[in-house]
């Protein structure tokens, strides 16, 4: 185990920036999920069917051609400033960030919509019946129980998040899979080197596992 | 960006064939039915595995279960592509890794769905051909499997639309694909980058959307087909 003598500190500094650009890439999924879920609902005809187009194109392209798409492409059309300022600053992070994050956002806005769904009308109808507005309703009455049942879903798409954030290394992000395989290919030491950036891997999905079946007890509703 | 397509049409549906390697979408597509196709029998050996009264079965197939799940695809392609001639002595092509690798990783995802359907079958059925004198591999073949398998057959084409998705990555080991072929193109136009790009989301965008349609379609027909009364056949 000399490779993690000498380049133990490679390994964490990848899982740093893994997990660092996972948070980011999370947070602004989460905005955009949110966003398109409101959108959605403001029950506008041609806002609600822009929302749907842009949620099946994210879905159904690969992330890794949204990264390429942002990274080569959008990044092109910026005002030269900002272009400036991208390729000073590690651009790629900031590009490969926001591909994840529409990608997933699009699949939060579908797990909070069956989330939503998942609540018989009556519990609305119900609510107003007693006096509640709308906002009201869906903040004390719809809210908390459609999150409740979007959890799971949620939880196993912010896995499939982290692991995707590892398509970052094709345009350059120095995360774990992009160490690893420098590392690997300056030692030769391939087997180790993929062995421990797996369980290092395995170790954050148990992790995000974990947390997620916390929360779910956490706000379970008792007799439920 | 129409004047891309109509230049390189050819390129980004078959790549550089019949004068190089197939690329193209037609190498992803190919690539996509081999990843799903070997891996669906894998899958149900898995799945069965998963389910079994065995723990010499049960816990390695879990294990496998946790182990790739939670590694990210890049990586396993990696491995594999450092890996397989290390094991077998030999240089294989970048298109045997990705596929070989791809049989691997669906299989353990498709073992979900597998498994989710075989739960779905009610346990009566198969109580009731254990009470007709059926063994655990004729119950399964007779009974169980053909029931599950009609209920996942849209989660499966879900699963495959992801297998397309999962081909682009072939591009990290330099698999002659569409995503492959699109950088080419890219390569050899310099300045239209996000044209390319966005031809390239958009061809993917065709073919899954597509399946997505298909499967949403068979989803709605065997729902429908479900919430049917049963009837009855009196044989005289």
């Amino acid at each position: 185990m000399m490779l993690i003598h000498d380049y133990g500190a490679l390994f964490l500094r990848g899982l740093a920036v893994t997990i660092a650009l996972s948070v980011v890439s999370w947070i602004l999924a989460f905005v955009v999920g949110i966003v398109l879920t409101v959108v959605r609902m403001t029950r506008v005809k041609l806002l609600e069917w822009t929302v749907t187009a842009f949620i099946e194109y994210e879905r159904n392209v690969p992330p890794l051609v949204h990264i390429f798409l942002w990274y080569f492409g959008v990044s092109g059309l910026l005002p030269q400033g900002l272009q400036d300022w991208a390729n000073a600053n590690h651009g790629e992070y900031c590009f490969a960030a926001i591909a994840i994050a529409l990608y997933y956002g699009a699949y939060i806005a579908e797990d909070i919509r069956s989330g939503l769904r998942s609540i018989p009308q009556g519990q609305h109808a119900a609510a107003r019946a007693v006096g509640l507005s709308y906002m009201a309703s869906m903040r004390w009455i719809i809210l908390p129980q459609a999150l409740r049942t979007a959890i799971p879903p949620l939880v196993s798409g912010s896995v499939l998040l982290v692991k995707t954030t590892s398509l970052a290394m094709v345009v350059g992000a120095l995360e774990l899979t992009y160490v690893t395989k420098d590392i690997a290919s300056k030692t030769f030491k391939t087997f180790e080197a993929y062995g421990i950036s797996t369980a290092l891997y395995v170790l954050l999905a148990f992790t995000l596992l974990m947390l997620g079946a916390w929360l779910a007890r956490r706000v379970r509703i008792p007799g439920r | 960006m129409l004047d891309i397509v109509r230049e390189y049409w050819l390129l980004l549906l078959v790549g550089s064939y019949p004068n190089g390697p197939l690329g193209g979408v037609a190498a992803t597509l190919l690539l996509s039915v081999i990843g799903i196709g070997c891996a669906f029998p894998l899958s149900v050996l898995l799945a069965l595995a998963q389910l079994s009264p065995i723990a010499a079965f049960r816990y390695p197939a879990i294990g496998i279960r946790y182990l790739v799940r939670s590694v990210p695809l890049v990586m396993l392609i990696f491995g594999a592509y450092f890996m397989i001639p290390a094991l077998i002595g030999r240089s294989v092509t970048g298109f045997t890794t990705m596929a070989v690798t791809l049989v691997v990783f669906q299989a353990v995802y498709l073992a979900e769905i597998v498994r989710a359907g075989i739960e779905s079958v009610p346990k009566g059925q198969t109580q009731a051909a254990a009470a007709l004198g059926m063994g655990y591999g004729l119950r399964m073949r007779k009974i169980v499997l053909p029931q599950a398998l009609h209920n996942m057959l849209p989660s499966m084409v879900g699963q495959f639309v992801t297998t397309i998705k999962d081909t682009s990555l072939g591009y990290v080991i330099g698999v002659q694909e569409l995503t492959y072929s699109a950088n080419q193109v890219n390569n050899a136009l310099l300045t239209q980058p996000f044209q390319v790009f966005f031809v390239l989301s958009l061809v993917y965008f065709i073919v899954c959307f597509s399946l997505t349609q298909a499967a949403r379609h068979l989803e709605a027909r065997i729902e429908k087909k479900r919430a049917r009364p049963l009837r009855l056949q009196v044989i005289p």
